[in-house]
């Protein structure tokens, strides 16, 4: 069949199952949009900027585990996805950005919305192609699936200049493809699983220490199988957060950061840090020199760069989370059971340390205090919402009250922490999850960032939930001035904030702003009874409100600063 | 310590530079750098030469491993290997007996003398890092008007070949 390059490249999408491509159109994309057009299958979601674009099929993406597609156009339309494309690599989702280019001919010369988008993308993206040969456009596209998708996935990029979307080639979508120097590792080492067993096994106060790699790799069954089997306490990463039921017993809450007193503690004192599908991320450790000093370390990754980069592994092991943690379900029925009794003592410290309640806050008659609205909304939505955040004291908020019970429901950008991701994410959480409770927790600052989606969200119909954690204030720097800059507020007050009401009734939505601590659940109920419409809180909260418990940075596990009533700790919190 | 790494990409335009870029971005330094295309022209081989610590070098090597480009990648300096280098070097050479001191060091370090003008000569010499070293300090008997070094290059001593 002869096809023109930008019927390849749509029916190539097509032939790859791909359900949407959420994109922008312009000159250099021209024929690719027109193919599209013609094209009776293909759904193309026309967003409002192409940050927005990258962002909906994040979530898309994450909430589905499906690779999210992108189309833009050259120049600036590459330019604006640039930021969704960073955020994605941060995450380590797959994902494949198909950007026009100028023709060939033109390339090198400066000419019209001309950007050497492979050369800008080179550092935030998996690979990126630069299409020179219609013939190979195709089997490019299939490449570009497989390497977002296998081993660490990624966004992977593939630029298409305009000449040759026009020329004809014969089409053939390959079923599959292999890259010589491309082959990551699935399977682990079974000497090396044995060995983490055994030291498992042998330790005194382990810890199972869970990253969003657990979530990536589909993992949550096996490993919610092992840890049980263990007994073993279990912390997950701001990534990490729903591959183990937060509701469970064994689970003491996130670390890091803004992780809960019982968890770092226990990081802090183990002699045993089984990390699965986590990379000891500077947010996470806190000051290396003091991270867990007595600690031996068990890694599973499927990045062997990731094993050892910031805190040395003493048993590595490369491959696939869900084949490892399957090898090691197995492996262990061949060692003798594992003794409960051991970790007895292990297990009061941490008890103790969990009745000092670090996430414990006051209510109030008058403000609205954000940890509740949190909590309201896990009780509204049965915990079952797919939750979406921006990047702030909201998002901290969000995965320290949300008890995440399930995998891929928790979204946001830990790695690049993208202000703006919020709600262009949750409208394709929408999109791969129609019929979803899908909340977006945002802030006054971050929502300002992405806000022209409340437009495509109207066009498709896309009943999204936004709460907006109405602060006046970009919060989390305002709470480090208020720490570490003796509360000098440089440029942190919201000053002239638009009405949202307004706003978001002018964009064809229903706005409700809550000023009531009263008033909060009520509301709630009533934003998720209007199944079929996008629901905009304005949630007036209480300004003075902190994320607590808090490692200031430079500092380490054991000196967490906590809220103000939290001082009178078992065990010495600073 | 020392190192030099040895690979081979996909000799196609930019990869080069994701390996560059690579060396940037994680500010892992680069003392010297070699590319051509090998005897199988679709991949290219570069070598490397950078300092760091076992640690270091490991987290270097995983890097440049997950770039898709990459085919292979060794440590060449930790397994027994030969080394060289090319210099190329202009001298001010006047006068007999400064031309004649010139082509006894010249002698000496089995270089060579591969251009001559009425004030200078220009002299050729490959050597490992501790040869080309110490020919470049043993010559500023000589006043250097430039210096080119081709970087280091390399290959494992034994039977074994990079690809295999
Ligand atoms: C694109 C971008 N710019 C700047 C920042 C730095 N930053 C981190 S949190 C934050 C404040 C966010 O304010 P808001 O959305 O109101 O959330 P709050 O902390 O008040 O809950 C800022 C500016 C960022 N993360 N992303
Ligand atoms: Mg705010």
């Amino acid at each position: 069949m002869e096809l023109t390059g930008a019927e390849i490249v749509v029916q190539s999408l097509h032939d790859e199952g791909v359900e949407f491509v959420f994109g922008y159109p312009g000159g250099a994309a021209l024929h690719i949009y027109d193919a599209i057009y013609n094209h009776e299958h293909i759904n193309h979601i026309l967003t409002r900027h192409e940050q927005g674009a990258t962002h909906a099929a994040d979530g898309y993406s994450r909430s589905t585990g499906k690779t999210g597609v992108v189309l833009v156009t050259s120049g600036p339309g590459a330019t604006n996805a640039v930021t969704g494309i960073a955020t994605a690599y941060m995450d380590s989702i797959p994902m494949v950005v198909i950007t026009g280019q100028v023709p060939t001919a033109l390339i090198g010369y400066d000419s019209f919305q001309e950007a050497d988008v492979v050369g800008i993308t080179r550092p935030c993206v998996k690979h990126n192609f630069l299409v020179k040969n219609v013939n190979n456009l195709a089997e490019t596209i299939k490449k570009a699936f497989h390497v977002a998708e296998t081993g660490r996935p990624g966004p992977v990029l593939v630029d298409v200049p305009k000449d040759i979307t026009a020329q004809k080639a014969h089409y053939h979508y390959p079923d599959d493809v292999t890259i010589r120097s491309y082959q990551p590792k699935i399977k682990g080492n079974d000497r090396q699983i044995k060995k983490g067993l055994e030291m498992l096994q042998a330790a005194k106060r382990p810890i199972i220490y869970v990253g969003g790699g657990a979530v990536l790799a589909n993992a949550a069954e096996e490993l919610t199988h092992f840890v049980r089997d263990t007994g073993l306490p279990i912390t997950q990463t701001l990534m990490g957060l729903g591959a183990y039921p937060a509701p469970d017993s064994q689970f003491i809450g996130m670390l890091g950061m803004h992780g809960t007193y019982e968890a770092n503690m226990a990081m802090h004192e183990a002699d045993l840090i089984f990390a699965i599908g986590a990379r000891f991320d500077d947010r996470v450790t806190g000051d290396l020199n003091k991270f867990a000093p007595s600690a031996k370390v068990v890694q599973i990754d499927i990045d062997p760069a990731s094993i050892g980069k910031n805190r040395k592994a003493d048993v590595p092991i490369v491959g696939d989370v869900k084949v490892v943690l399957t090898q090691m379900i197995e492996a262990a029925k061949q060692l003798p059971d594992y003794d409960p009794k051991q970790t007895e003592d292990w297990w009061k410290t941490i008890k103790q340390w969990q009745s000092l309640d670090s996430l414990g806050f006051e209510l109030d008659d008058k403000l609205i205090k954000p940890q509740q609205v949190v909590k309201d909304l896990y009780e509204v939505t049965g915990g079952d919402a797919f939750v979406t955040s921006d990047v702030g004291q909201h998002q901290m908020w969000a995965a320290q009250y949300y008890h995440f019970k399930e995998p891929r429901k928790w979204i946001n950008s830990g790695g690049l922490g993208t202000m703006g991701f919020g709600l262009p994410a949750a409208m394709g959480v929408q999109f791969g999850n129609p019929d979803a409770d899908v909340a977006c927790i945002t802030g006054d600052g971050s929502i300002l960032m992405c806000i022209q989606e409340l437009a495509t969200c109207l066009q498709y119909g896309m009943p999204v939930k936004v709460l907006c954690l109405n602060n006046r204030y970009l919060g989390m720097v305002r709470q480090w001035q208020e720490f570490f800059y003796e509360r000098r507020y440089s440029h942190t007050y919201m000053d002239s904030l638009p009405d949202f009401v307004k706003l978001t009734e002018s964009f064809g939505h229903v706005g409700m702003r809550v000023e009531n601590p009263a008033d909060v659940k009520g509301a709630l109920q009533e934003a998720f009874a209007l199944k079929d419409r996008l629901v905009f809180m304005d949630i007036v909260t209480d300004q003075s409100e902190n994320v607590f418990p808090m490692i200031p940075s430079g500092a380490g596990h054991a000196e967490m600063t906590m809220r103000p009533d939290k001082l009178n700790s078992p065990k010495g919190a600073a | 310590m020392r190192r030099i790494i040895s690979m081979l990409l996909e000799n196609e335009p930019g990869e080069l530079s994701r390996v560059a870029g690579l060396f940037s971005a994680r500010a892992y330094n680069i003392e010297s750098l070699t590319v051509a295309v090998t005897e199988d022209p679709t991949m290219s081989r570069l070598t490397l030469v950078t300092k760091g610590d076992d640690a270091h070098i490991e987290q270097i090597l995983k890097q440049i491993n997950k770039l898709i480009a990459v085919v292979k990648v060794v440590d060449l300096s930790a397994n027994p290997h030969i080394e060289r280098e090319l210099i190329l070097i202009k001298v001010i050479a006047k006068g007999n007996s400064q031309r004649d001191e010139i082509k006894r060091l010249v002698d000496i370090f089995e270089a060579e003398i591969i251009g001559v003008t009425d004030s200078t000569y220009t002299v050729q010499m490959t050597g490992d890092a501790d040869q080309t070293d110490s020919f470049i300090s043993a010559i500023q008997i000589a006043e250097i008007v430039e210096l080119a070094r081709s970087g280091v290059t390399g290959i494992s001593r034994g039977k074994k070949g990079l690809k295999g």
